[in-house]
């Protein structure tokens, strides 16, 4: 009774624990309730328009329509498409080839039966759709639409003899979960390891009496921010290989990109990570604050970086929250790079992100770390 | 007068609406061991971080070593060393990993560093621990290890709070032997202590008190002009006495130490034997005998009467 009343004074002062068991269901809740949602709608997808004409825009207005994708991007050429599937700027392209009218009169979506002469071809799908199939939630999705009616057109009742598109999945052809869930787990593991060994580092220095001795000294901030961040890079590294490493030999995921595009962006990564734990460092007050707070800022790398569920499922606001974390950008990149073949060029916008990050981390620790006292 | 390594006037600093520090003033020689005494929470360690830039003053400015701080601390810390009260050294390291880590922090060269650490290794009698955890040692020889880890860059300034607040007398008295050789090498040091016997080694003393210095000078010149008188009584009933003694206003101060009690008396009265003995009604079994101040009786005095 005595152990249990001290417990809850403690608890009651401890204002981070009481947030935390407030705290943390409330986000759960929000995050899966509302955010995560695997039912993906307005998938971003590029068009290719060969044909532009009436016929191909009220095709593109009814596939629109199913709220399954969004047209963001138009392009000239299929290259061009294909790049922008790389980038991860869009997921999947729509080409319409420039004999649309052709295909869609012998298509049986339209004409309702198969066509009877023998000597010509069976009825062609209308269209094609390129699809980044590492994600097999997103794969599926789009492939929902390959016997999408198109009777709209023509108010025909549809028949599923030959598909309405025909559908080439990119990257993971048989759609196993693996290939997207390895590069995915390496954001994961590094986001967890990374930012705990960092964020208890200066407290730790603080708690031990360390600190004490060490602002006595010439040191600078950016010196002391600097020397704790780099014996985990190597550790870091170490993690992703044995995760590639073991992805690639057990479950067969292919890195298709170059080892220098992978190098660097885990590199970047991993420096995010670190500077974030710094961060934290230099806020918490002991390592136990340290350990909750890393685990306020794992649990959403995990849900809303597109790790378990589709980035693109997700509402705009909590789009905007998964872009701040690290691990988003990094997911992204990663199976770019692995996945996508992509190179630097391809995956900058999120590398710049994390080199930016990187800095504003380390910047915003060494100014919050006061060798002074006052 | 020999140049001042500590030159503060009027050093002043809050916490919030408490005055830890008012109004210090220190003048401190070079080559002489200055210590900073009062008990805790008089501002000792709050002075300390003053000087060595690590808490902004208030008010009030201080020199030391001709640097001006806090604006130029960083410049100061390559020429102080600052021993803490508590271990701060790496529990998890070897005392040559923490002395090696220390040479690394001041920047010394590859060659000065092995050399100053072999040499510090046996000056502080630390070589058959080279190699243990710093976590493994003794009270006194972690201090051993903190004190050449502190003086690893050859500092002017030695800061040492309460140095020997954790180890036993022995290790005491040698650690105050390895001060004074340091002394004999031109450092000045700055110890805070609440020990009267570790005052009594310094050259020179500032007595604090609630954040007010009382009185500074060599602890010889304190004692012998202390403005009271030191009666000793021996004697049954010393409890009673005690409490009639309390009573008078000449008397400064009455404490019981072991089977005797320690009056003070004002320097005002001109026979305190009778004074005290009148008091305290004595029977044919008390002694009463006139005996010379030491430091707690300055101490006591000092830390009194409030300050004009």
């Amino acid at each position: 009774m005595a152990i249990l009343r001290k417990e809850l004074l403690q608890l009651r002062r401890d204002r981070l624990t009481f947030g935390m068991v407030i705290m943390i269901p409330l986000i759960q809740l929000v995050l899966f309730g509302y955010a995560i949602n695997t039912n993906v709608r307005h998938i971003p997808a590029a068009v290719v328009d060969q044909s532009d004409t009436g016929l191909s825009r009220a095709l593109i207005q009814i596939v629109e329509a199913t709220q399954v994708v969004e047209f963001t991007q138009r392009f000239a050429t299929i290259e061009e498409a294909e790049i922008a599937i790389i980038r991860s700027d869009v997921r999947a392209a729509l080409i319409i080839p420039n004999d649309l009218a052709q295909r869609v009169v012998r298509n049986p979506a339209v004409v309702g039966t198969l066509p009877s002469e023998p000597d010509r071809p069976v009825g062609r799908p209308v269209a094609q759709w390129l699809v980044d199939g590492s994600d097999t939630v997103i794969a599926a999705s789009v492939k929902s639409l390959r016997n999408m009616p198109l009777a709209e057109l023509f108010r025909r009742p549809a028949n599923t003899g030959t598909p309405t598109f025909e559908v080439a999945l990119y990257y993971n052809p048989e759609q196993r979960s693996a290939v997207n869930i390895v590069p995915g787990l390496v954001g994961i593991i590094l986001t967890m390891t990374m930012i705990m060994f960092t964020s208890a580092a200066i407290v730790r220095e603080t708690e031990r009496g360390n600190m004490e001795m060490l602002i006595n000294t010439p040191v600078k901030p950016v010196e002391l921010m600097i020397g704790k961040i780099i014996p985990y890079i190597v550790i870091g590294f170490v993690q992703a290989a044995i995760i590639l490493g073991l992805g690639y030999f057990i479950f067969d995921v292919p890195i298709n990109g170059s080892l220098a595009t992978l190098f660097l962006l885990i590199l970047l990564f991993i420096l995010a990570s670190l500077s974030l734990g710094l961060v934290i460092s230099t806020i918490a007050k002991n390592q136990l604050q340290a350990m909750q707070m890393t685990i306020f800022v794992l649990l959403p790398s995990i849900l809303l970086s597109g790790f378990m569920f589709p980035y693109e499922g997700m509402p705009k606001a909590a789009q905007y929250i998964a872009d701040v974390f690290p691990a988003t950008h990094f997911v992204q990149g990663i199976r770019g790079v692995v996945l996508r073949e992509a190179t630097l060029a391809e995956i900058d916008v999120d590398a710049l992100w994390l080199l930016g990050f990187t800095i504003v981390g380390v910047a915003a620790a060494s100014l919050r770390f006061r060798k002074n006292l006052d | 007068m020999t140049e001042l390594v500590v030159d503060a006037q009027g050093l002043t600093r809050d916490f919030g609406s408490k005055r830890a520090v008012d109004a210090l003033d220190l003048k401190i020689e070079r080559s002489m061991i200055y210590g900073l005494i009062g008990p805790n929470g008089s501002g000792k360690t709050t002075a300390m971080r003053m000087l060595t830039g690590l808490l902004t003053p208030t008010e009030g400015t201080a020199d030391v070593l001709g640097i001006r701080i806090p604006q130029r601390a960083e410049t100061l810390k390559r020429r102080i060393g600052y021993m803490t009260q508590s271990f701060s050294h790496y529990r998890d390291l070897t005392v040559l990993e923490n002395l090696r880590f220390a040479a690394d922090i001041y920047g010394l060269s590859r060659r000065d560093k092995m050399r100053r650490v072999d040499d510090l290794l046996a000056h502080y009698a630390l070589q058959g621990f080279a190699d243990q955890l710093a976590g493994s040692l003794s009270g006194g020889q972690r201090q051993r290890l903190a004190l050449a880890a502190a003086v690893v860059h050859k500092p002017d300034l030695l800061f040492l709070d309460e140095p020997t607040s954790a180890v036993d007398p022995e290790s005491r008295r040698s650690f105050w032997e390895q001060l004074f050789d340091l002394v004999d090498g031109g450092v000045t040091m700055i110890v805070s202590t609440h020990f009267m016997d570790e005052a009594e080694r310094c050259h020179k003393i500032a007595i604090l008190d609630k954040g007010r210095k009382r009185a500074d000078d060599a602890p010889q010149t304190l004692m012998k002009n202390i403005k009271a008188s030191v009666v000793e009584i021996e004697g049954p009933g010393l409890r009673d006495i005690k409490h009639a003694l309390d009573a008078l206003k000449e008397i400064q101060s009455v404490a019981q130490i072991g089977a005797r009690l320690r009056v003070l008396v004002d320097a005002a009265v001109s026979d305190p034997i009778a004074t005290v003995g009148k008091a305290a009604k004595f029977n044919a079994d008390t002694a009463l005998e006139l005996v010379k101040p030491n430091l707690e009786d300055v101490f006591v005095m000092a830390t009194k009467d409030d300050p004009p």
